[in-house]
């Protein structure tokens, strides 16, 4: 509901007398529509409406002096602007024409009527220092957000907008260049894949380790985490093992790096890549990074996020070229067992079967236990057998302390 | 014994000590006072000073407030060097006829021809269940005076130091000395003598909020800051030393590099030194304030006798963190 009020038209307009009302209530007035007629010292002139709408009521009474700012009349309407306006008669053919009860002439100079000023509605909060800062770096203040209770904005809040452009931005660049890259290559998904298998097949002397690991402990505290979060912030058992296997490297850092020029490159960044089936057939592998120093929730963000976006097509250079080990799972697909092809320069795979129940010796007897089938694939040049041995343990010792992850 | 460089003393030891290394220095020195004699001062501040300079420089005057001040002014205008102590502030009402309308304005109705070098001490502020009577903090009135110069020596180095520069000033200097101080000890930092007595000084360096403090507000303020840096926020204190003439630099010095500022002072927050600081702020700084300016300041009512309604009713650290804290953009 919109309050059309005795507009100002001019700095020294303090006042004017409403002559005479164009509508009544009921009538339905549209923007820009003439509803009536003041008197000022610069004469008569028409007012305006600026928005759409229905008369509910007439407050001003004609012959009234209203005070600038008063309310004349109520509008319902859809329109969501309070402004108005008034413009003045248009010619002096116009103003010739009598008015009752009153012999002056209706002014026609537009020079004569002061532009009525826009007051967005919506007032942004901001520090004078924020305002200053925006000025100062170009900054749309009406996009940055507030992080505080009271919603002003602060200066800190200015400068994490202007980071986070910064930081789009540059996603934007990786973007193009990804999509450089593999236009460029021009070559099908299937035989970057098929090249990268081959090479790897032909150079990589593989060792296969493989543990069963019981994941009740895991599955049982992942059920009870979840019980107190909404659909979209549950935890996935990949995450979880994408987690673990961070936390195992940080133990067993001989297979998280590179084979190149004959020698091993152990890197201090764990990024973890994890296999994506494509639809339309084909895999990709983005990489979490960092995955050791992210808590699980970052690490469930990353995740789902990545997810949609390899599904999309959408994944940063940065991301499908970082991997410094892979994991592979094909667990959903009902395999039970995976032995994996490393993906060079990489040394290490990591093939997740499917968590099944199987009979398992449990404090003396047998019980029947959710198992998870791991199988490590090594580069024979990089590691021996003990490494890779030693990081199966650590990564089952992860997983019977999930609280820890 | 030789001299050590660095001593440790109580505030009330290091006006004592300022006022007799004055009045060895220089014979126009003298002490006048309700009970500075015999008694040896209501606070205590000089005692044994009359059996060392005798009775024509330690002068115990009757309950006559206007009285011995004008008498100061007099012999002020007549070559004297003046320290006048009225027992408290709030006995310095009797007394401000002669401050406001002789002292502070007589060089300028001589047309020139007079000054008044007088240095008016007075203990100032609550907090020691002497009800309302006893417990005011009007130092921020006199601060609204032109022609005075308003000390608030906060420091053991500023009470030892402020006052000679005070007597060498042609000009009516009040020295404020908050009642809660005199016990306070410390070591003498600084040649352990004289103070410029136009600088505020920065107590604690910080990035993220300016405290503009005086007197008292000092040590609770620091105590702010300190609870305030374990919770993340760096605050700058100021001791603002003189309440005038502001030393408006150091304040927008740092209210600029900071965008913040919270004023602690005892006093009332109605046409109070606060509000002063806090318009200076606004007029000259507003395109730099990343917050409203706030204020910690006694509340506006008479004293209480009470202990805890008194405690309650000045401003305390934790009431410094509790609104620094609320301030926006702060945190993350």
């Amino acid at each position: 509901m919109g309050k059309f009020i005795m507009p100002s038209l001019g700095s020294q307009m303090i006042e004017a007398k409403l002559i005479q009302w164009h509508v009544k209530p009921g009538d339905t007035v549209k923007k820009g529509d003439i509803i009536g007629e003041i008197d000022t010292e610069k004469g008569l002139i028409d007012i305006e409406v600026f928005e759409d709408g229905v008369i509910s009521k007439l407050v001003a009474k004609e012959g009234e002096v209203i005070p600038v700012g008063s309310v004349m009349a109520v509008i319902n309407g859809e329109g969501k602007t309070e402004k108005v306006t008034a413009k003045p008669a248009e010619t002096p053919k116009e103003s010739a024409k009598n008015v009752p009860g009153n012999g002056k002439q209706k002014v026609a100079s537009k020079k004569q009527v002061a532009k009525s000023k826009e007051v967005p509605l919506h007032r942004i909060k901001a520090s004078p220092l924020a305002r200053r800062v925006t000025e100062d770096l170009g900054v749309d203040i009406s996009k940055v957000k507030s992080s505080g209770k009271t919603g002003t904005i602060h200066r800190k809040d200015v400068e994490a907008y202007v980071q986070q452009q910064t930081a789009d931005e540059t996603f934007e660049k990786e973007l193009d260049m990804a999509e450089h890259i593999s236009k460029a290559e021009g070559k099908s998904m299937r035989q970057s894949i098929a090249a990268a298998m081959s090479q790897s097949n032909k150079e990589i002397p593989h060792y296969y380790l493989e543990i069963e690991i019981d994941m009740k402990a895991a599955l049982d505290w992942l059920s009870n985490e979840n019980q107190n979060r909404s659909v979209q912030e549950r935890l996935l058992p990949p995450m979880m093992l994408i987690k673990a296997v961070a936390n195992a490297l940080t133990e067993v850092p001989q297979l998280n790096g590179f084979w190149t020029d004959e020698t091993m490159h152990i890197e201090e960044g764990i990024h973890v890549g994890f296999a994506i089936a494509l639809r339309q057939g084909g895999l990709v592998i983005p990489a979490i990074l960092n995955a050791d120093l992210k808590s699980l929730d970052e690490i469930r963000g990353d995740f789902v996020n990545m997810v949609s976006r390899a599904r999309e097509g959408h994944l940063r250079s940065r991301e499908i070229s970082s991997a410094t080990i892979t994991i592979t799972s094909l667990g959903e697909r009902g395999a039970e067992k995976v032995y994996g092809v490393i993906y060079p320069p990489q040394v290490a795979l990591i093939g997740l079967g499917k968590i099944t129940d199987r009979p398992r010796a449990v404090d003396g007897s047998i019980g029947i236990r959710p198992t998870l089938s791991v199988v490590l694939a090594g580069d024979h040049r990089a590691t021996d057998g003990h490494t890779g041995s030693r990081f199966l343990e650590k990564l089952n010792n992860q997983l019977q302390h999930p609280e820890s992850l | 014994m030789t001299q050590v460089a660095k001593q440790t003393m109580t505030y009330r030891q290091a006006i004592r000590e300022a006022m007799r290394e004055a009045m060895l220095k220089d014979d126009r020195v003298f002490l006048m006072g309700e009970d500075v004699g015999r008694y040896g001062g209501c606070f205590n501040v000089s005692e044994g000073m009359l059996e060392e300079f005798g009775n024509e420089r330690i002068i115990d005057t009757p309950l006559s407030e206007s009285g011995f001040t004008g008498c100061g002014i007099g012999a002020a205008v007549t070559g004297m060097r003046p320290i006048i102590e009225i027992m408290t502030i709030n006995f310095s009402l009797l007394a401000a006829d002669q401050i406001i309308n002789t002292a502070a304005i007589l060089q300028y109705m001589s047309g020139g021809q007079f000054t008044v070098p007088i240095v008016i001490r007075m203990a100032t502020g609550g907090g020691k269940q002497l009800a309302a009577q006893h417990s005011r903090s009007l130092e921020g009135w006199y601060a609204h005076i032109p022609g005075l110069k308003i000390l608030t020596p906060a420091t053991i180095e500023d009470a030892r130091g402020m006052l000679w520069p005070a007597l060498e000033d042609p000009d009516p200097v009040l020295i404020f000395e908050n009642s809660t101080l005199y016990n306070s000890e410390g070591p003498l930092s600084g040649n352990g003598q004289v103070v410029d007595i136009e600088k505020a000084k920065i107590h604690r360096e910080g990035a993220d909020v300016t405290i503009l403090t005086y007197g008292i507000g000092l040590q609770k303020s620091l105590k702010a800051a300190e609870e305030l840096a374990n919770q993340g926020i760096e605050a700058e204190v100021i001791d603002l030393r003189v309440l005038r003439p502001l030393d408006n630099e150091t304040i927008f010095t740092s209210v600029t590099k900071t965008g913040r500022a919270a004023i602690v002072d005892e006093g009332w927050k109605s046409g109070g030194i606060s509000a002063e600081i806090s318009a200076r702020i606004t007029e000259e700084l507003f395109y730099d304030l990343d917050d409203p300016v706030e204020r910690i300041c006694g509340m506006e009512v008479p004293a209480p006798y009470a202990r805890h309604l008194e405690q309650a009713s000045l401003p305390q650290p934790e009431q410094i963190v509790e609104t620094i804290k609320k301030m926006g953009g702060l945190h993350g």
